[in-house]
Parts: C-alpha cells; structure tokens; sequence
C-alpha cells in the first residue's frame, strides 16, 4: 500500500519533503557551514569584524585560512580551563539531577495510574514558566540578605551571611534546579513501562529488594538514564543564563566566555571557533542521545 | 515495601525544591518594601508599577507577536517534517532529515544562535535581505528550533494512529491533500495543538537565540528582564514573574482538565 500512495502524488509529496528539507537546510545545516568558515577568518576591527577567506587578485583565487583562532584557544589557559570547568560542571549537575531525579521518577511510575499524570504536569510545569524567572528566583533566595541566610541567622546557626549567590555553589543549584524535570520525564517514560512481574519474579527467586534494584530496575533504565543524562549535560556545557546571574567572577563557563568574546570584544571569528570546539567536545554525547533516541523511537513502531 | 517509601519522600522532597523557590517569588511581589528580601509589609504597588512601565509593555506585545507566528510556522514545518518521516523517507533521506530535526533539541543554545546571526549578516551581504535584524529573524530562528519540538510530539502521533483508514479514503477516491486535511489532521489534532502550545512557551521564555537574533529594532520580554535583572533583584520583576506563573498554571491545568474529561468519555464511549 505504500508504494502506490507513492506514485500517486509526485508533485505534492515533492512540495512536503521539500519544504522542511529547505528549510532546514537553509536555517540549520547552512548556519554551521558559516560558523566554521568564519573560525578560520582573521579578525579585524570592521563591520562585518572578520576579513574574507576567499580572495580574488591578479588572476589567482587565495583561500586564506587563519588558523590562528584555533591555536589561541589551544594556547590560551583561559579558553582551555573554561572547557574544562563547563565539563566538569556539567558532568557533576548531571548526577546531581540523576541522583534526586531517578527516586522521584521512581514513584510517580509507581503511583496510582489515576495520579501520574497529575505528578507528571506537576514537575514539567516549572518548565514552562520562564526559564530566566525560575533562575531569578535564587538570586533572591540565595543573595547575602536573602531567605537562607535570614532563616540561618534567625535561627542562631551562623552570625554572619554565608557568601553562596556568585559561586560555583550557586551556579550548581541554579542548574540542577532547572533541568531537573528534563531528567525526571525520560526517567519516568522507562520506568512507567518496565514489567513489574520481572520485579516481582526477582523477589519470589529471594532477591532482596536493593539487589534488584541494581540488578533488574537500574539496567532496565539504562535506555532512559542516559536519554536523561544527555538532556541534561549537552545544554549545560553551554549555559550562559545561569552562571551569568548566579555565578561569580571565578565561575569560568566556555558559554559566558563565547558571549563575551561575541558580543563585549566582538570577536567573531574567535567565538566561532570556540563554538565548533565546543561542538567538536560535545559530538560523542550527541550521537549517543540520537542512537538511544532512534531505538526508542524503533521500539515504539 | 522501604525502598518505596524511600522514593515517594525523595518525589515530595523534589517537589518542595522546584516549587519552594517560585512560591518565594510570588511572595515577596507583594513586599511594600523596595528591598526584595527585607518584609515591609502588604502592597500591590509593584503591579501598578509593572503596567506603567512601558518598556515592559512593549516587549510583552513583540514577545507575543513572535511567539504566535513562530508557533504557527514551527508546527507547519514540524508536521510536515514529521510526515515525511513516518511516511515516506526512508534510509538516507530520513536519517539526515531526522537528525537535522531532532539536533535543535539538545544544542547548546549559544552555538544555534551564534549560527543563525552569522547566516543573517552572511545573507544581508549576499542578498541584501534581511537588511536589519529585528522580529523577522527572531521569527526565523524562533520557528526552526520550535519546529524540532513539534516534530517529535507529532511523529510520536502519527505512528501510533490507524493508517488504514487513510487508505480507506484515498481507495474511496480522496485526493492525498483532501486526506490528508480531513482524515489525518483530525487525528493528529491533540498533537498539534501541544506543539504548538510548547512552541508557544518556548518561543516566550528564550533569550538566547533572540539576543543573538535581533538587532536594535527588537526586543523581547526575557532580554528585558535579562538587562533588568543583571544589575539585581527588582520588586518589579517579582511581580511579572507572579503574573507569568498565574497564567502558566491556568492553562496547564484547563488544559489538564479537559485532556482527562476527553480521556474518561473515550473509556466510557469503549466501555
């Protein structure tokens, strides 16, 4: 059946593979081309601020490329540390979120079905208010004069405000924070449609409830854990919003240093390059999101 | 029979955490003092101030203006790209296509906006269009990552309903268009709809790719906020934050209710 459909509407199947094709192609792989051709451009103080790679003069055509960006970054400890902190923070807020998302993932698939619906607009709720709201809303409670602080000190615990807004404390709060509900709901979606008959076999075998836990729920998971974990790290790697408000002067995140370099210093070509880097760091967590992601998706059908 | 138990206090405890900090907010936009975190008793004074700040005013109505035309063209091209994935590509075509669609999802957002704004002044220069940055573009870049979301609610749709009766209609004589609009979209239309509901938010709440995107003409709700909100904590913002919760939660739950009022006729129609 579906070879005739497909014989019978050439010009309007034509118009509909088209048209996303194009668009995509235009708005999306295109972008990219742009951005790596301009990484090897040379900065110059002009608008546009980068100098032309290709140059046609006296009959010969110069393909310039300055690979200088590249080699900035490599040599530069500053581009090279905040690579490394964003990873690192990125890899500590991904099991901060696994270890507070996976128990709650856990018993809302273990609620009444009644209810899990409910608990589940309950945690992607947030998500749908604003993004900066929910990270403005720490500033206030984690600030020198803010909620905490005023509940410690009123309390007696400390006499003096505890300095958590603008550190790395703060940013990791702020991360965890928001992207938890992009943890839970992959989370959730595994462990909703696991057999509980295998969990009850296991027991009736004599399993203690933890050793199945390890040995049946988590590797059962697996597929859900790492679709969570993905979500999670490949966006922080990134992240400008959080730690710019919530962070110090020493919390170092490659996405707030190609914000300044883009926008303060206007340097194109330098923040293009740090952006195929970043790309280039972020293609094996991708390919694995898109490869779990294609099996699920196979699964389903 | 602990272990659960376990969960269930973690599931109330995460609770408390994502909401605690939102019910913070709410109460201190009610603060009559200007410092946010010091009581100085009831006041809705900050929401009168909100709605004479017309800076705010304005970027609220370019916000909503994008975020409609943005939603409406990402669900067009997400249910387009969705049924040429479940349809009719296969191999190459639908790993390249699938994969474009879905790589918004989880790019960093400095890297898509970065891209776009280079692609901008690229085809300025090229075509002499777009000549400036402003909503158009952030139209743009707004539909092509919101399409990537609809796609995926849609295809999950489209696999799960009864092709046969799209065969039916088009063995009846029904022209794949005709079909198409009266077979499948009905089918699909919950689908839709939450695409393009999440378009919608999405489209409201970035600023990121909307920085990048647009140029002096153009600014949208979260860039004001943003600027607002690096120089510190504003009762004013506070209160914007209370009315955008308010709302969100009103449409999330009508939503809510209806979806399982729909749900519970199905089973008593079945039944």
């Amino acid at each position: 059946m579906k070879k005739p459909l497909k014989f019978r509407l050439p010009k309007g199947q034509c118009w509909t593979i088209g048209v996303p094709y194009f668009w995509l192609l235009m708005f999306f792989a295109l972008p990219f081309a742009i951005v790596l051709k301009i990484s090897f451009s040379t900065p110059i103080i002009a608008i546009p601020p980068y100098e032309p790679l290709l140059e046609y003069a006296e009959e010969s055509l110069n393909i310039m490329l300055n690979l200088g960006n590249y080699l900035l970054i490599l040599d530069d400890s500053l581009y090279y540390n905040a690579y490394l902190s964003s990873l690192k923070m990125a890899a500590i807020s991904t099991i901060g979120c696994l270890l507070i998302g996976y128990p709650m993932a856990y018993a809302i698939a273990r609620a009444p079905k009644s209810s899990q619906m409910l608990l589940v607009l309950l945690v992607m709720l947030p998500t749908w208010t604003s993004f900066l709201i929910r990270v403005y809303a720490w500033m206030g409670i984690l600030s020198n004069n803010g909620v905490i602080n005023n509940i410690l000190m009123w309390t007696g615990l400390i006499s003096e405000p505890l300095q958590i807004l603008n550190t790395n404390t703060a940013v990791y709060i702020g991360i965890i924070y928001t992207y938890l509900p992009f943890m839970i709901l992959p989370l959730y979606a595994t462990l909703s449609q696991l057999d509980m008959s295998l969990l009850e076999a296991a027991s009736d075998l004599g399993s203690r409830s933890l050793n199945t836990f390890w040995k049946v729920t988590l590797p059962l998971s697996k597929g859900g854990v790492i679709a969570g974990s993905m979500l999670v790290f490949i966006p922080v790697v990134g992240e400008f919003v959080i730690p710019e408000l919530l962070g110090g002067p020493d919390t170092l995140m490659i996405g707030k240093v190609l914000w300044q370099e883009f926008f303060n210093n206007r340097d194109w070509p330098v923040a293009s390059a740090l952006a195929i880097v970043m790309l280039g760091l972020l293609i094996i967590p991708i390919t694995l999101f898109h490869h779990y992601q294609a099996r699920e998706m196979e699964k389903e059908a | 029979m602990k272990k659960l138990s376990f969960s269930t206090v973690m599931l109330w405890a995460g609770m408390f955490f994502l909401y605690a900090p939102m019910f913070v907010l709410v109460f201190y936009s009610f603060n009559a003092s200007k410092l946010v975190t010091v009581w100085g008793g009831f006041s809705i004074k900050w929401y009168g101030e909100l709605f004479r700040d017309q800076q705010i005013l304005d970027a609220v109505g370019t916000s909503l203006q994008v975020a409609f035309y943005a939603s409406t063209m990402a669900v067009i091209l997400g249910t387009m790209a969705a049924f040429v994935m479940t349809r009719f590509a296969r191999g190459w075509g639908k790993l390249t296509l699938s994969n474009m669609i879905t790589a918004p999802l989880v790019m960093p957002e400095v890297i898509t906006g970065l891209s776009l704004l280079l692609l901008f002044v690229h085809m300025a220069d090229f075509l002499g269009w777009p000549a400036e940055r402003g909503m158009l573009t952030i139209w743009i870049a707004h539909s092509t990552f919101c399409a990537a979301y609809v796609a995926v609610v849609v295809s999950s749709r489209l696999r799960e309903i009864d092709r046969s009766i799209e065969e039916a209609a088009m063995d009846l004589g029904a022209t794949p268009l005709k079909t198409f609009f009266l077979i499948t979209v009905p089918m699909i239309s919950p689908a839709i709809i939450a695409g393009w509901l999440l378009s919608f938010s999405l489209s409201l709440d970035d600023l990121v790719i909307a920085s990048f995107a647009s140029g002096p003409g153009a600014t949208t709700l979260p860039m004001v906020v943003f600027s607002s909100v690096r120089m510190g904590v504003s009762p004013k913002i506070n209160a914007l934050a209370t009315l955008i919760i308010l709302l969100v939660s009103l449409i999330a739950f009508v939503s809510w209710y209806f979806a399982r009022r729909a749900e519970a006729k199905q089973r008593a129609s079945s039944a």
